[in-house]
């Protein structure tokens, strides 16, 4: 009999799965551990609309704290787990505190991957994964303060968007040869480019970070072609580790985050894990996978509920991924990796436009750019594997749920 | 506070007092309204917060913009009276709106 679901996390995978327990009429007991101290809150808005402080604190929670009494979830957070038993099934808080389970949800993230290179741990060289991270970023920056933002991905760019519009002189610097380069088409890399160009921000792409340098505080960033960077913060965007320390030390197998099956169990019958630190096998794309989205750590995370209370809720979705940039919006569904032929669908002269890619007939994944009407026809085509007519896919006046 | 009324296609009814500013997603989700999936977080990224308009509130509100239109046309079961939640934000003159949730979110 299950009495006690433990889950640590307090992302959107934690938060998905404790309400799905209550939902699912799981009675027992639930505690959600978590090391942060604010309530299990969004990511997303982290590096847009909450950093622009458009969005108030207050609006960044999944749910307010009466949820959590009135479905008798006990929180307890701001205080980290540091030790999982699995023999006796208890896991160990940083204040000591000894939690006993039947079931384990594992919902650990991932973290900012630090940079490397010297002078990394400089006063001023900030990452942005927590709102402790935003406070910190908040505080340093003025008007006109000089920003470099090391990594030109969607933390980089998103980041980069709203300092510009907060007023920082800010610079981008992306060691590959185009920004965004693992999600995007090159067209579509070139339109963001400009986008941020015609806004006053500094791109630049080949740029390999040497160093950091200051004296007792972040002063300038050094590039390997000799260029030097004056900064008065540097915020570096240069991808995510998924955490599996906990899980990790306890024995469980990690790569590439942690193992689980299509029910999101590991290989401990009583342990499940979900979100960005899981590497889950996916059937739809036949090989193991870890993805960092919002739209997995949710659907993971229902499906782990489930499958904790001993449902088999296999979980294969088709991804999809948004980032906001300036008036942008970029939606993308699918991951353009198997692929023989790229359609593009408009142009961005009128900066709305589709980058589709296709195998066979097939679509396999779409980058949407302000255009969500592809996007959202695309979510569909893609799960349902619908064979496409390539004359009609080619015509942007028809519309792509049509071109069938 | 405007009072907004979601109405669950289980024909459950809630009527929630919800606070000028935010938006009608933000409401339904923190009231527990079933449906409301809201997972994007009010993007406009994800169409899970798909509510059908009652009656003559639908003129009360500002018009759906383009990125909504082309969310909705996709989304599961689109009408004339389609909205996303997340894109109508609460105001005193709202006071009294009802709306009701789809069987489905999502694509179509």
């Amino acid at each position: 009999m299950i009495s006690t679901i433990l889950v640590i996390g307090g992302g959107q995978a934690a938060a998905q799965a404790v309400d799905t327990l209550r939902r699912e009429g799981f009675a027992g007991r639930i505690v959600l551990v978590c090391g942060e101290a604010e309530l299990p809150y969004q990511r997303p808005p982290l590096s847009k609309k909450y950093l622009s402080g458009d969005l108030s604190a207050d609006r960044l929670p999944f749910r307010h704290r009466a949820f959590y009494d009135e479905h008798r979830i006990e929180l307890k957070l701001g205080i980290p787990a540091v030790r999982l038993e699995r023999t006796v099934r208890q896991v160990t808080l940083a204040d000591g505190e000894v939690l006993g389970y039947d079931r384990l949800l594992l919902c650990l993230g991932a973290a900012a991957r630090p940079l490397s290179c010297a002078g990394a741990e400089l006063p001023g060289v900030h990452y942005l994964r927590d709102v402790a991270d935003v406070a910190r970023i908040q505080k340093a920056i003025a008007r006109g303060a000089r920003a470099i933002i090391i990594g030109g991905g969607y933390i980089g760019l998103e980041t980069a968007a709203t300092l510009r519009q907060l007023g920082c002189e800010v610079t981008v610097l992306e060691l590959a040869d185009r920004v965004m380069n693992r999600v995007v088409a090159p067209y579509v890399s070139q339109f963001f480019v400009q986008e941020h160009r015609a806004q006053g921000i500094k791109v630049l792409c080949d740029m390999r970070v040497v160093c950091v340098e200051g004296r007792g505080r972040v002063e300038r960033v050094v590039c390997a072609d000799g260029s030097r960077h004056e900064a008065d913060l540097v915020i570096a965007g240069v991808g995510a580790l998924p955490v599996t320390g906990l899980a990790a030390d306890a024995g469980l197998t990690c790569e590439n985050g942690i193992v689980v099956d299509e029910y999101c169990r590991t290989q401990d019958e009583a342990i499940f894990a979900a979100g960005d630190c899981a590497n889950y096998p996916s059937l739809r794309f036949g090989r193991r996978m870890r993805l960092e989205s919002v739209d997995n750590a949710f659907e993971q995370g229902k499906s782990a509920a489930l499958n904790l209370l001993g449902r088999q809720v296999a979980h294969d979705r088709v991804p999809w991924f948004w980032s906001d940039q300036f008036d942008n919006k970029l939606l993308i569904v699918g991951l353009s990796q198997d692929y023989d032929r790229q359609v593009l669908r408009g142009d961005s002269a009128s900066r709305s436009f589709s980058v589709c890619y296709l195998k066979g007939r097939e679509l396999v994944a779409v980058e949407a750019i302000n255009h969500s009407k592809d996007y959202m026809a695309a979510r569909k085509l893609i799960a349902d594997r619908t064979p496409l007519n390539l004359d009609k896919l080619a015509d942007f006046s028809i519309g792509l749920k049509e071109a069938v | 506070m405007p009072r907004i009324i979601f109405n669950e296609p289980s024909g459950v009814r809630h009527e929630i007092e919800a606070p000028v500013g935010i938006t009608l997603m933000e409401a339904a989700v923190q009231n527990r309204v079933h449906g409301i999936v809201a997972m994007c977080g009010g993007a406009c990224a994800c169409a899970t917060c798909h509510v059908y308009v009652d009656g003559a509130w639908l003129r009360k509100l500002e018009p759906r913009e383009e990125m909504e239109e082309g969310m909705l046309e996709c989304a599961w079961q689109p009408q004339g009276n389609s909205r996303l939640s997340c894109q109508i934000q609460v105001t005193a003159e709202l006071d009294g709106l009802e709306v009701t949730v789809p069987q489905q979110q999502g694509t179509g």
